[in-house]
């Protein structure tokens, strides 16, 4: 797609524009709550002028510290274990015929494609029959669920393109499979476990659906907390920590792209 | 000759018996928790209250409440998945040939905002949209007449083109830039002109990653009830409404379960469809 032809000035500033207004589109909503921490009245209608009131607020509310922690709780494990799992399943699929690995492929999928209100009741049916109690426990199992095939498209490339006569070189020469899978395998699909991880993560902390239906009376996580709310209104302080939230995220990535910009 | 024979044989059969017994754990995890609760929802779908076998819960979308929140839910869905087709193209090819040489900086900037809540991201659109909301505001100040869309369908169309547009945008931005820009130099070399050259040789290549995005766009949208609930107001029912209430208010599991199976048939020819267009997983998201 690098077609070099003779651009029209006219024609950049015409796709600056268009890129400019979706971006509008997308952040605008951020922009409009990261405002809204910052407005002195608790309504969301009218702007009573700066303060940071809502900040200091945030961190007397309990309710909203703990939801805080069940959602990082819940995202952090869900998506190491999703990780683990999905990364010795790519493993294992690779080494498949191509039968079998389309048939389990197709079924790692489901819960992609699969509606998320499907994949909620499912799960939600599956627990009641089944008598699990229903808390942090019954979330983090579908939590873990949705997030595995997120993990493999991400590192289920990467494994395909490893070289297997290296590991296999690599067990000639002495190496224990464990040993060469990591000396050896790990490096090379590391940077897909990673943008995995990541990924799953990131699913796991804006999933409501899923957790809706999964989740027992009592067990909130941030979207189930905020879901109860909107009929009461919003409290304030909710906004203060999806800026915080929203604000340390976007630190991060800038640091994180920042570097290896450096090194090069 | 015969020793190293019995070697490699013996090593199919290691790399045969240890990719088996990686995969049981996942493979158990799948049974249990993907194929055994779809089984439930056709189980608790299929029958009623006594547990005998029924298609009443199934039949029971041909009701007028039912047919309607359904025939809405498909509407709207279509709409939204045709105008984030109609954004996302342009846009994914002005960031291709933006020659941007970070794959994964397009991709952050999209996955960014889910990074703050969806319900919340989908409420501040109704701060934005109010009558006396933000974009009013700023519509008055230019003396143009007021949009007053909140609690319509056109707030819920609104809501699902913000959310999913990201679903779209990046699967055609994969499948154009994977093109080979031989191939359009060819094209352009041998006499095709812009246009020709789009539709002769630019789009076709990127089927797989429209197929996709309409896939991915397409499932959510139909089945929300989040949307509706946060920007329709509390009148207008999609089919999500219908099934969510039926499990955490009416308790009526069997019918839920039943309407769950009619939007299980949309999703599986959906399924079908990017299965059949989209052999090779191309046009996948990252």
């Amino acid at each position: 797609m690098n077609h070099k032809t003779k651009r029209m000035p006219f024609k950049t500033t015409a796709q600056k524009i268009y890129i400019g207004l979706i971006f509008l589109f997308l952040y605008a909503p951020i922009l409009t709550l990261i405002m809204l921490s910052f407005n002195a009245s608790r309504t969301r209608a009218k702007w009573d002028g700066f303060s940071l009131k809502w900040y200091a607020a945030l961190f007397d509310n309990r309710e909203i510290m703990q939801a805080l922690w069940n959602t990082l709780l819940i995202a952090f494990v869900a998506s190491l274990a999703a990780v683990i799992i999905g990364t010795v399943a790519c493993i294992a699929i690779n080494r498949m015929g191509r039968k079998k690995r389309a048939v389990i492929m197709g079924i790692t999928n489901i819960p992609m494609l699969n509606a998320d209100i499907v994949t909620g009741i499912s799960l939600m049916l599956l627990f009641i029959s089944f008598g699990f109690k229903f808390g942090l426990g019954t979330i983090l199992l579908s939590h873990i669920t949705f997030c595995i095939p997120y993990v493999m498209l991400c590192v289920m490339p990467r494994i395909r393109q490893v070289d297997a006569s290296v590991y296999e070189a690599a067990m000639d020469l002495g190496a224990s499979p464990l040993r060469a899978f990591f000396k050896v395998v790990f490096p090379d699909i590391l940077p897909g476990v990673l943008s995995g991880y990541l990924m799953a993560f990131t699913m796991s902390l804006d999933d409501f659906i899923i957790t809706h239906f999964t989740k027992g009376a009592g067990v909130d996580t941030l979207s189930t907390k905020i879901y109860t709310e909107v009929k009461k209104g919003i409290k304030p302080e909710m906004y203060a920590l999806s800026t915080i939230i929203f604000v340390t995220v976007l630190l991060l990535l800038f640091l994180v792209n920042r570097t290896p910009k450096e090194k090069n | 000759m015969k020793d190293k024979k019995d070697i490699r044989v013996q090593k199919i059969m290691n790399k045969k018996l240890t990719g088996q017994l990686l995969s049981a754990p996942y493979l158990l995890w799948s049974l249990i928790f993907i194929l055994v609760p779809l089984g439930m929802v056709f189980y608790y779908g299929l029958t009623d209250k006594t547990g005998i076998f029924t298609i009443e819960n199934v039949t029971a979308i041909m009701s007028a409440e039912h047919a309607k929140a359904l025939w809405l839910s498909i509407g709207l869905s279509l709409v939204s998945t045709f105008i984030c087709f109609l954004l996302a193209y342009p846009l994914a090819m002005i960031l291709a040939n933006m020659n941007v040489n970070q794959h994964s900086f397009i991709v952050l900037i999209f996955i960014l905002p889910m990074w703050m809540n969806f319900l919340l991201r989908t409420l501040a659109w109704q701060t934005l949209l109010e009558k006396t909301g933000v974009i009013n505001i700023i519509l008055q100040f230019f003396h143009l007449p007021a949009l007053n869309i909140i609690n319509t369908p056109a707030a819920i169309i609104l809501g699902m083109v913000y959310n999913f547009l990201p679903f779209m945008v990046l699967p055609i931005y994969n499948s154009l830039v994977k093109i080979d820009p031989n191939v359009v130099n060819a094209a352009r070399d041998l006499g095709a002109n812009v246009i020709q050259t789009f539709f002769k040789i630019i789009f076709p290549l990127t089927v797989p990653g429209v197929i996709s995005g309409i896939t991915m766009v397409f499932v959510p949208a139909l089945t929300t009830f989040v949307i509706s609930k946060l920007l329709g107001g509390s009148k207008i029912l999609l089919i999500g409404n219908v099934i969510e209430e039926e499990f955490t208010q009416a308790g009526n599991w069997h019918l839920g379960s039943g309407l769950s199976i009619v939007l299980m048939v949309f999703i599986i020819f959906n399924m079908i469809i990017s299965a059949v267009f989209d052999k090779n997983g191309e046009g996948n998201m990252l």
